[in-house]
């Protein structure tokens, strides 16, 4: 699969006479930044009715020019802002989400990698089997192992604790962390490993020495698409923790999806944003690789 | 192998580094067996079992299926997953494909555009949810934006709406995906061959005909690809509904993933709950198993056409 990136050596615009390939231009243009508009709008929206006075958003409603602005609702939001009858702000459970979400990542990467390695470069009888049931995982709905992760946590002693979300995700993560690792490996020549082996280097050192310099990229992809997934993950969370334990996602749900009581929509916001930060930042940086796990989990 | 005494524990230590693949893919193995298949035939019991509020796995018949079937939200909520499914795949495809080939027209900045219509799959549909809801709203979103404007009489309830709601999860669902679509039609757009379009261009074809006859005709795989990720994605659509309604008003937009936990952790009624989550697995396995032959059934054919 080529990458997005490449750039293509034809200009599909160049047809026709002068004035209509302006006129088309400004077409594709005029298109283009009517969606990018219907795109940014929540974000824009969102953004400015954390900095809003409540009185104003509730009189005028979130879509409107802010007329006074204050940075004391993100500090609200973070710090005091009450979710559940916890009053620690979002600051509680953004760091169950981190904690939760680095080690899964952390771990399901580093099984991927060497699962992946050893599926694409060791032959051995039913490797396919072991592959097959192990990517099976990527498509098993959640529902399927609610109940039965419920029990087995709660015989572990992992029930409504972070360590437990840690547990599934790391499980579930490796699925598609070794789909990538070995999708990834294959493409190096097996001529290489087969030059190593016969120089009488063992599975560690050619792993050491050939598959972990040329894995940086993938490595990356695996990170990015773990970190967003786990962080934004809400059932697993929903199910398995509550109260103060309960990762960021669940708790936005407990306070915006309560219809009663008083409503701290400028708190909120900013809550919300706390939320979508991380995974936001990770997309800027990465985001070539990002679209890179992207084309290569769905389209093989 | 033979025995050589002369070699004794190197021999094991031989035979032991031959199975080191072997033994770093045991604990994964072990893992997935339980996950994929002991926890899939747990459940599976579990929905023909006597189980209620808690387990019970004495037998107890396909009753649970039928009495699921029977009710009214699950009805709904099958009727939902269809036409949500349909309207947000055939949704985030159209949109995805107009995006992709927007950008294709060697516009400037092209990194840009990809980032801003692509940065929604980044956000969690707890996050879309949460704040599209606030913008539907008639409280708080566009309704009150447009009285405010002086257009008095403006209504735009929709999210409050049992036969309007349903379209308020597609938009916001399309607002998530198209970008994902886009992503990957582009990319199949970059891996068409120039010529083809060359030769088209110089015969005098306008740009709109050159991709609906030849370039998006040519990465039709890519389509079907796409199609079969976002179908399954509809499929497990939970967390956005649960965000932007709440499977309400009523019951009006409920979708099967929102029904097996209600019924699991609301109402105490697990067999019935893993019935429902059964068939999501079969829903799901109606879209995917027919496309893994496909591909297979592909990959076969292609070995050896170049073979």
């Amino acid at each position: 699969m080529a990458d997005a990136t490449t750039h293509q050596e034809f200009d599909p615009l160049a047809t026709g006479s002068r004035s209509k390939q302006r006129r088309s231009r400004a077409i594709v243009y005029t298109l283009l930044v009517v969606f990018a508009l219907i795109y940014i709008s929540p974000l824009l929206i969102i953004l400015t009715n954390a900095f809003r006075p409540l009185e104003e958003i509730v009189r005028e409603g979130f879509i409107s020019m802010p007329n006074s602005m204050s940075f004391g609702y993100w500090v609200e939001a973070w710090s005091t802002f009450c979710i559940g009858g916890t009053c620690e702000g979002v600051s509680r459970y953004f760091s169950n989400t981190l904690l939760m979400t680095v080690p899964a990542t952390i771990l399901s990467t580093a099984f991927g990698v060497v699962n992946g390695y050893a599926l694409s470069k060791w032959r051995f009888k039913g490797d396919m089997w072991v592959f097959g049931l192990i990517t099976l995982g990527v498509f098993l709905p959640a529902q399927m192992t609610l109940l039965p992760w419920a029990f087995v946590l709660g015989k572990l002693g992992l029930s409504n604790s972070i360590a437990g979300l840690v547990l599934v995700h790391t499980v579930q993560g490796i699925s598609f962390t070794t789909l990538f690792c070995r999708n990834y490996f294959v493409s190096v020549p097996d001529d290489l490993i087969k030059a190593a082996r016969i120089d009488g280097a063992g599975f560690w050192r050619i792993f050491r020495r050939i598959m972990l310099p040329l894995s940086p990229p993938i490595l990356i992809v695996c990170v990015i698409w773990q970190f967003t997934g786990i962080w934004n993950e809400f059932l697993f969370g929903t199910v398995f923790t509550s109260g103060a334990n309960q990762p960021i996602t669940s708790a936005i749900v407990a306070f915006s999806g309560s219809g009663t009581g008083e409503r701290h929509y400028n708190v909120e916001a900013a809550s919300v944003i706390f939320a979508a930060l991380p995974p936001l930042f990770i997309y800027v940086i990465g985001g070539k690789y990002f679209v890179r796990g992207l084309t290569s989990g769905a389209v093989k | 192998m033979q025995r050589k005494p002369a070699l004794g524990s190197q021999g094991w230590a031989n035979r032991l580094a031959a199975l080191t693949p072997q033994m770093v893919l045991l604990p994964t193995l072990i893992a997935a067996l339980v996950y994929v298949v002991i926890f899939s035939l747990w459940t599976l019991w579990i929905s023909v079992s006597q189980s209620t509020l808690l387990p019970n796995m004495a037998y107890g018949g396909f009753g649970e299926y039928a009495s699921l079937w029977k009710s009214k939200r699950w009805i709904v909520s099958y009727q939902n997953l269809f036409l949500f499914g349909a309207l947000y795949v055939s949704g985030s495809i159209f949109f995805g494909t107009l995006l992709a080939i927007l950008i294709d027209q060697r516009v400037r900045y092209e990194s840009v555009w990809r980032t801003i219509f692509l940065y929604p799959l980044a956000v969690s549909f707890i996050v879309t949810g949460t704040v599209w809801r606030w913008i539907f709203h008639p409280q708080t979103g566009v309704e009150l934006a447009l009285q405010d404007l002086g257009w008095i009489a403006a209504k735009f309830d929709w999210i409050t709406d049992r036969d309007m709601a349903i379209y308020v999860v597609v938009f916001t669902g399309i607002w998530h995906a198209s970008g994902f679509a886009m992503a990957l039609i582009l990319a199949g757009l970059r891996s068409v061959d120039g010529d083809l379009v060359k030769a088209a261009q110089i015969d005098g074809a306008s740009m709109p005909r050159i991709y609906r006859k030849v370039v998006l005709p040519t990465i039709w795989p890519i389509f079907v690809a796409v199609t079969v990720v976002l179908l399954q994605f509809a499929i497990k659509t939970y967390d956005l509904v649960v965000a932007l309604t709440q499977g309400g008003p009523g019951v009006s937009t409920t979708v099967p993933a929102i029904v097996v936990y209600d019924l699991m952790f609301q109402r105490g009624q697990i067999a019935q709950g893993a019935a429902a989550a059964v068939m999501i697995l079969v829903a799901l396995a109606l879209v995917l198993v027919p496309y893994a032959l496909w591909s297979g059934w592909r990959a076969r054919k292609e070995a050896r056409s170049h073979g």
